[in-house]
């Protein structure tokens, strides 16, 4: 790299890291303040641990993040396998559709859920909460797995299924033992993703959770606002943080393994990429 | 084998029905409520009274447009060192530029704040040196500055993914045809990147043009959107005719404008979103 190169990488990266460091920077300041640095402590973590409301809407969201990536990943599979199969105008229509809540903004997407489950509830005489936000965040994750499934499935071979059952494989343990293997990593890429976007997501639980109590992190830490953040949302970002950035190493000594234990395995997903 | 196929088909048939009852229905209700009075009755007023709302369509445009621009001039640099720069180093560069992609948006755009306030870090910065204070929070500028903050790796990722599939034998053949940097940025990189402008305008765009976070952080009560139109109506008034309706023109002109910016380019508007 060139020095501008490197000057202009350099800059770019101060931009998005500055209010971060900072941010986290004040996590560990021993008064209140978020612009005036009085003393390190570790107060705010410690508070952050004994604050239930917090802690209850992290659990909620965890829990929200998991069913509902497991939900899409199953549902969004099965759909990207049956979709491959159809002929060529239907399976047009279902992916335009299927576009849509990627294409629609987040507001659209959740407010027009929110008509639904409103008039769904007054229906069946229940108010709105959890099972209203695990349901919408099932409908927005799908589509993203079954983007990274589908591109598998057309790279897969044909013929290795044709072959296994040729050698007396029924249709089940073809799908198992060859289909299964090779489309795994974009069924792992399109939880992950699901898991992510559904622990972050804002807009869409925001409409659709109602009033009984139940929260979220992220509409817990929108509505706090409104009185102004304590601290103890910057050692919790900062506990993300760190918990983010272990992971992503994690998973690029993993990667990097892989790529040294199997070169050429490596070098074409890399081009098929 | 038809039999298979056949069957194998029939695995979709679930997500069949959870999209016709969870992406279906609901947008058919927002055009329902969007063309109907609270007592059931049709009308056509919703859409025709979004006319006093002009403004805060074209503001909310117009930001967008603004943030979007500026994340394309600072995006598309940085993308191409990328995917110039050698492959273990990438990897690291990847790293930190989606490590903030999983942090809390909310929480950014707070930090953000907390960094542009009368009384915030960059005033005290400023206050040693014997500068400002500066007015910066609740200005149209400050919600620029969190769209392009908040989006900008959005923008940054689509452009690396098509800049690192481009042959570098065919930059070496401008090279020696002699074509000087500017002639092969013009006809060969820009070009083959257009797939990755086209998806990462998409990603930055939508969610500047409907947010209503930035602007309630960084824009006080005095920058008002279509996001924070659709929101109060709906939250606040339990108005869902009027919220229906703004719903549905930004949708459309969403739509609208996606499909002009499509017919630029062939590919499949999903492979290149991930």
């Amino acid at each position: 790299m060139t020095r501008t190169k490197k000057t202009y990488t350099f800059l770019v990266f101060a931009f998005l890291y500055a209010p971060i460091v900072v941010f986290i920077f004040y996590s560990f300041n021993q008064s209140k303040s978020r612009s005036n640095f009085t003393g390190f402590s570790l107060r705010w973590y410690i508070e952050l641990m004994q604050n239930d409301r917090i802690i209850s809407a992290l659990q909620n969201t965890l829990v929200v993040a998991v069913l509902s990536a497991l939900a899409a990943t199953l549902l969004g599979t099965a759909a990207s396998l049956g979709i491959t199969a159809l002929k060529k105008a239907p399976r047009a229509l279902i992916m335009n559709i299927t576009y849509l809540p990627i294409l629609n903004p987040e507001i659209v997407t959740g407010i027009s859920l929110m008509l639904l489950f409103v008039a769904a509830g007054t229906f069946l005489g229940i108010s709105l909460g959890f099972w209203s936000v695990l349901i919408a965040h099932i409908t927005f994750n799908i589509p993203y797995v079954i983007l990274n499934v589908m591109p598998k499935i057309r790279q897969t071979d044909k013929n290795i299924i044709d072959a296994a059952m040729d050698l007396g494989c029924s249709a089940p343990q073809a799908f198992f033992k060859v289909m299964l293997p090779e489309i795994t990593p974009g069924i792992a890429s399109g939880a992950l993703m699901a898991f992510t976007l559904s622990f972050d997501n804002f807009v869409i639980s925001y409409f659709t959770l109602g009033s009984d109590g139940f929260t979220t992190l992220p509409v817990n830490i929108y509505t706090s606002t409104r009185r102004g953040l304590s601290l103890e949302y910057n050692a919790l970002f900062a506990i993300l943080f760190v918990t983010v950035l272990i992971f992503l190493i994690l998973m690029g000594i993993a990667d990097n393994k892989a790529a040294s234990k199997n070169p050429n395995s490596a070098k074409q997903i890399r081009l098929r990429n | 084998m038809i039999g298979l196929r056949n069957k194998t088909k029939l695995t979709s048939a679930p997500y069949i029905v959870w999209m016709a009852a969870f992406i279906i229905v609901p947008l058919a209700m927002i055009i329902f409520f969007a063309f109907t009075r609270e007592d059931g009755t049709p009308t056509i007023d919703n859409i025709i009274g979004i006319g006093r709302w002009l403004r805060v369509f074209w503001n909310s445009f117009c930001l967008a447009f603004l943030s979007t621009a500026i994340c394309l001039v600072i995006a598309y640099p940085m993308a191409y060192a990328l995917s110039r720069s050698k492959v273990k180093k990438q990897r690291t560069l990847l790293v930190l530029i989606t490590l903030p992609m999983w942090m809390s948006f909310l929480l950014k755009t707070y930090a953000l704040m907390t960094l542009l306030e009368d009384t915030g870090i960059i005033n005290n910065l400023l206050r040693m040196i014997g500068l400002g204070p500066y007015h910066m929070i609740n200005t149209s500028g400050a919600v620029v500055f969190g769209m392009v903050y908040d989006f900008l790796p959005f923008m940054i990722l689509p452009l690396y993914t098509v800049m690192i599939k481009i042959d570098h034998s065919l930059l070496e053949a401008a090279d020696d045809l002699g074509a000087n940097n500017r002639k092969t940025l013009m006809k060969i990189v820009l070009p083959l990147s257009l797939p990755g402008i086209i998806s990462g305008i998409t990603m930055v765009f939508v969610p500047s043009v409907s947010s209503f976070v930035i602007s309630r952080f960084l824009g006080g009560s005095k920058i008002e959107l279509i996001g924070d139109l659709i929101e109060y109506n709906f939250i606040q008034k339990h108005n869902p005719h009027i919220g229906s309706a703004l719903s549905l023109i930004l949708m459309i002109v969403i739509l609208i404008l996606m499909g002009i910016m499509n017919t630029f380019d062939d590919e499949e508007i999903g492979e290149m979103l991930i």
